[in-house]
């Protein structure tokens, strides 16, 4: 059972089994797979945490200033855009289970969906950060701050928060519709037919984490204090 | 009870008795503190030294013994020992602990107040790349800090720019000198003499010579020193300058009635009430915070009306109104 | 004793040959090598790409020696020495000692280890080690082009606000390599579960492999803190941002607070990969099992478990409450017993073993010799009214040498020596191996017990010029430096030679356990004709013959 070694570059390719040649089969491949993403998630876990940590620390010292601030946060499209990604996450579950039942043209769709879902996330994301830099409420670089009341240069402190949150949840996002939309090509053509959706699975693990991150920042900037 | 204590002394004067040929080794002793932080670097450095021969002592002693080739009795290897390995386990553990209770005693002493209170307290200012010390009854220094032998001083600590750190070896302590906030130090000089003073936390280009010198002098030496600084101005006296000419009086004037502000005479290390329930202590810190940040911690019973005085006072200038409220006594 | 003779080794005269097809020569192009997968390849990539960035710190760190030569800052200017010292951090620290064993040792051994093929994701694999060389460059540009003087600790405000240097490409380089080490943590990790062979049990494997996976749960749960850290920073200082900025209510000591909660159990990914090469090494040249093998394998975990716990002992001046800095300490302590036990067992497993003192073992013991002391003057550091005195003076520069230097980089060059025969298939002069590891030896202890001395005296760290009472001991430090610069440079030139022309090896020079030493020297590109069987224990030389189902 010698694999075939690409004479180019030398790798192990892929065995009869349809496997990676350092695995047994595609069911030893698929839990390999599934283990990474779950190590990588936890490496996400970490990597926000210490962003939440920060804002924790924050939140403590300057309890009032992060009340107030976040009252300046639009509650209604933040709202929307929580049940926008819940629904793209209900979406990629459909995906990932049309992909185990070997239903290449569905998972496809499915994806898309939830691809199409987190643009709107986007776009209303965006419209909200258009909105706090009218209200000039966006303290990049030398961009006016303007805040009502004692505690201006706190708030100031939960608008970097805010900001640099959920732009790294958003680049999160971005990423994660990278991905969908590439493995909905894939799909299409049948690629992950006959017990070879390992990547499928773990992408979707992906996205419901970074879906679970926002359910956390919701209720962190916009609910909190109101 | 002295009979109980005797090991202790026992141990006590075997380590200075260590110490003694390798004086040259240790930088020279200020304080009690620094006598009994070497004392207790002597017991390290015994321990470490026991546990660094042993082990190398046994390496090589294997070595030679069961080298390749050479007869020995090599049966039945042992694959672990259960009695050995508690017994190594529980060693290093009593060791920690008595290890850290020893240098949490000495810690702790540094951020203890001395049982007869502070003889005098002195603000020290670190910017790149040098230390202003302001003495509340005296002249500001630059690069050198004047002290009494034989009496406790504060030193509260802050910086006008970057974390830097005021270290003294012959004392044995330093302390982190961060922007924003007051970090202090503690000591009470053995002897007189002129000792260095390092900044020991990186600063920028020339944070090597960011130096100081501490000279310790009699009690009377040092009155004279005072006093013939004060001469040319006070902390107090700059610090009274600044409330009048920033205003402050206009509010808080002593006389006046203070009725939109605070009365401030003999303010200083009182606790305050507060708009939002509880107490604060009107520290440096405290007062500090309300000059720069009026709105944060406002007193029970006044408006937020006071402005802010962020930018437009240095720490210098900060710790100068601070000296001259501190010496604001009640009529 | 044992049955040596019985194990599949070459006979004398097979042996003078290499195999015909080995993963060396299975292709010449370059696109072979920078497009392979295969993990004994990708080793060698990272082996040379490591080096290079240990030479140029290396220099640096002699440069730093020259200056401190004379009391007065009389070599370079102060910015300039600020910039080397700042230069060999960085580069030491992300790009020569967290990557070393790790991506080296462990990317080539590994899998032969446990008996696979490959490591779980060989594609990773690759991505990882050109996010490293990615992030190495655009490290290395901007350190040498713009010039970085913050120190590799980045410490705010001075990093966002007060420096004029290059700090924001050097942070984004380092980011860059910190998803390299992720990327490897987690293949290591996965590969470790995954692809065991049949029979090799988590108690049957390699204590290397113990505490590479230690290593790995290290890389994976602390550099992306690091990342965030870096990214805040970067952020701070290019948008203005007021994390860490007292002035707009940040709290610098935040910065020190996530900034060590990744940096010190970095230390142990600087220490772990040493310990476990040296539990290796110590089995083989004694020929004996590890001592209490299973305490040796626990102890790695809990070190990096306890190493999570401790990174406010780096604060104790810092400003953070004494309250803080006594449980910080308590906790500094009980990564001392794990540590203390791994010494004590290596030292036991020589008692009655077959010892012969070759390269690997010099370097081994050289190894348990310098990380006692380092170890020891941790206890200095960790109890709290000494480590007021002692924090930020060259004694803290000398005890973390000791652990870093004396530990980690002798327990590297140790591995290679060790796996060198199996890399290139050829041995290297055994002579230049001993000396070069006893010069070593030597001369770091003439570079850095000095240092410590210096430290209790008071000489603060980063210091371009110094008062002139610590003289004698900087000039014997340099002393030490320049003997420790030809003892490290030497293996260079003759493990080179060796790599074309040294005797032939053969599978198994050292007759040593071990899965990796039961295929040719150099191996093929799949490691194993016949997936290996593994029915004995770790270290087991009689079961070790019958190893092959």
């Amino acid at each position: 059972m010698r694999p075939a070694a690409k004479p180019e570059a030398p790798g192990l390719g892929r065995s009869e089994t349809g496997a990676a040649g350092q695995f047994a089969d595609l069911e030893h491949e698929r839990s390999a797979s599934l283990l990474g993403m779950w190590t990588f998630l936890a490496t996400e876990v970490l990597f926000f945490g210490g962003m939440f940590t920060g804002y924790i620390v924050y939140r403590t010292f300057y309890a009032e200033a992060f009340r107030e601030a976040g009252g300046h946060l639009d509650l209604f499209w933040g709202g929307v855009n929580t049940a926008v990604l819940l629904v793209s996450s209900a979406a990629v579950a459909m995906a990932v289970r049309a992909a185990g039942q070997g239903r290449g043209k569905s998972t496809a769709g499915w994806f898309f969906s939830a691809a199409a879902l987190g643009a709107v996330f986007i776009a209303i994301k965006a419209h909200e950060y258009t909105r706090d830099y009218r209200e000039h409420l966006m303290p990049l670089r030398d961009l006016p701050f303007r805040f009502p009341g004692p505690h201006a240069d706190q708030a100031r402190l939960f608008f970097n928060l805010y900001f640099v949150m959920t732009g790294v949840h958003a680049l999160h996002l971005l990423i994660g519709m990278g991905l969908v939309l590439v493995l909905a090509a894939l799909s299409w053509r049948g690629r992950f037919s006959g017990g070879r959706d390992a990547p499928v699975e773990a992408v979707g693990l992906y996205w419901h984490f970074v879906d679970a991150v926002w359910v956390f920042l919701y209720p962190l900037f916009y609910l909190m204090g109101r | 009870m002295k009979d109980m204590l005797s090991p202790w002394q026992a141990l006590w004067e075997l380590l200075r008795w260590a110490k003694r040929p390798f004086a040259a080794l240790f930088p020279p002793v200020l304080s009690e503190h620094a006598d009994g932080v070497d004392s207790f670097y002597m017991f390290l450095v015994g321990m470490s030294t026991f546990f660094s021969l042993l082990i190398a002592g046994l390496i090589v002693f294997f070595a030679v013994r069961y080298a390749r080739g050479r007869k020995a009795d090599r049966t039945r290897p042992p694959e672990s020992n259960l009695v050995l390995e508690i017994v190594w386990s529980t060693v290093p553990l009593v060791l920690s602990v008595v290890i850290f209770f020893w240098g949490a005693r000495l810690y702790l002493r540094l951020f203890t107040e001395p049982l007869g209170g502070y003889g005098e307290v002195v603000y020290v200012v670190g910017k790149q790349w040098m230390w202003k010390v302001q003495h509340p009854q005296g002249p500001m220094e630059i690069g050198a800090l004047h002290a009494p032998m034989g009496i406790p001083i504060r030193l509260v600590m802050t910086s006008q720019d970057v974390i830097h750190d005021f270290s003294i070896p012959a004392l044995r302590i330093k302390r982190d000198v961060v922007p924003g906030r007051y970090t202090s130090l503690w000591f009470q000089a053995t002897r007189t003499g002129e000792f260095p003073i390092y900044c020991s936390e990186y600063c920028g280009t020339l944070h090597s010579q960011m130096l100081g010198k501490l000279v310790i002098q009699s009690p009377a030496a040092y009155a004279a020193w005072l006093a013939q600084g004060a001469a040319a101005g006070t902390a107090i006296q700059a610090g009274e300058r600044l409330f009048t000419s920033l205003g402050c009086g206009g509010c808080h004037g002593a006389e006046g009635g203070a009725i939109r502000a605070p009365q401030l005479a003999g303010i200083f290390g009182r606790p305050v009430p507060l708009q939002s329930d509880g107490f604060a202590t009107a520290d440096e810190a405290y007062l500090r915070e309300s000059i720069l940040f009026p709105g944060r911690k406002v007193v029970a019973g006044y408006a937020p009306v006071m402005p802010t005085f962020a930018g437009q006072i240095n720490e210098e200038q900060m710790v100068e109104l601070i000296a001259y409220l501190r010496s604001l006594r009640l009529p | 004793m044992n049955n040596i003779a019985s194990m599949p080794a070459s006979p004398p005269a097979e042996a003078a040959r290499l195999p015909a097809r080995h993963y060396l020569n299975e292709a010449h192009t370059l696109r072979s090598w920078f497009l392979t997968t295969d993990h004994k390849r990708i080793a060698l990539l990272f082996l040379a790409s490591i080096t290079v960035f240990f030479l140029i710190a290396g220099v640096a760190a002699l440069l730093m020696r020259l200056e401190l030569l004379t009391p007065e800052g009389d070599l370079v200017q102060a910015e300039t020495y600020n910039r080397l010292f700042t230069l060999h951090g960085v580069l030491m620290v992300w790009f020569f000692l967290i990557p070393s064993i790790p991506t080296v040792l462990g990317n080539f051994a590994i899998p032969m280890m446990l008996g696979a093929r490959d490591l779980a994701f060989p594609r990773l694999n690759l991505i990882s080690w050109y996010l490293f060389v990615g992030g190495g460059t655009l490290t290395l540009y901007s350190l040498i082009k713009g010039g970085v003087d913050t120190g590799w600790t980045f410490y705010t405000p001075y990093s966002t606000l007060y420096s004029n240097s290059a700090v924001l490409s050097t942070v984004a380089g380092v980011f860059v390599s910190g998803f390299s080490s992720i990327l490897t943590g987690l293949n290591f990790i996965v590969t470790i579960h995954t692809l065991r062979a049949r029979g090799l049990t988590w108690f049957r494997l390699p204590l290397f492999i113990w505490s590479m996976y230690a290593t790995s749960l290290i890389l994976v749960l602390a550099t992306p803190v690091l990342a965030i850290t870096l990214l805040l920073l970067a952020m701070e200082r290019f948008f203005g941002f007021g994390f860490f900025d007292p002035r707009l209510g940040g709290d610098p000591l935040l910065f020190q607070h996530l900034f060590w909660f990744y940096s010190h159990p970095a230390v142990y990914i600087m220490i772990l990969p040493g310990m476990g090469v040296v539990s290796e090494l110590v089995a083989a040249f004694s020929r004996r099992r590890v001592f209490g093998y299973k305490v040796v394998a626990f102890s790695s975990l809990a070190i990096a478990v306890y190493g999570f716990l401790v990174w406010g002992h780096h604060m104790f001046v810092a400003g953070q409450s004494p309250y803080a800095g006594l449980v910080f300490s308590a906790l500094s302590y009980l990564v001392a017993i794990p540590s203390a036990i791994k010494v004590f067992n290596w030292t036991a497993t020589l008692y009655k073993g077959d010892i012969s003192l070759d390269t690997p073992m010099l370097y081994a013991l050289g190894f348990i010799g310098l990380f006692t002391i380092g170890g020891l003057t941790g206890l200095f550091l960790a109890a709290l009214g000494l480590d007021v005195h002692l924090t930020d003076t060259y004694f803290v520069v000398a005890h973390f040498h000791f652990i870093m230097v004396g530990g980690m980089v002798m327990g590297y060059l140790g591995g290679i020596h060790y796996w060198w025969p199996k890399i290139s298939g050829r041995l290297y002069t055994e002579w230049m191996g001993r000396f070069s590891a006893i010069t070593a030896f030597v001369g770091f202890n003439l570079t850095f017990l000095p240092q410590f001395l210096a430290g209790y005296l008071g000489m603060p760290r980063r210091y371009w010029a110094y008062a002139p009472e610590y003289q004698v001991l900087n000039v014997m430090s340099t002393l030490g430096a320049s003997i420790l610069g030809v003892a490290y440079a030497f293996p260079l030139i003759y493990l080179t030679w060796s790599f074309w022309k040294g005797q032939v090896a053969g599978p198994n020079p050292w007759e040593a356990t071990g899965l990796e030493w039961r295929t040719p020297s150099p191996p093929p590109t799949h490691n194993f004709e016949t997936p290996p069987r593994v029915t004995g224990e770790a270290y087991e030389r009689s079961h070790a013959a019958r190893g092959e189902a």
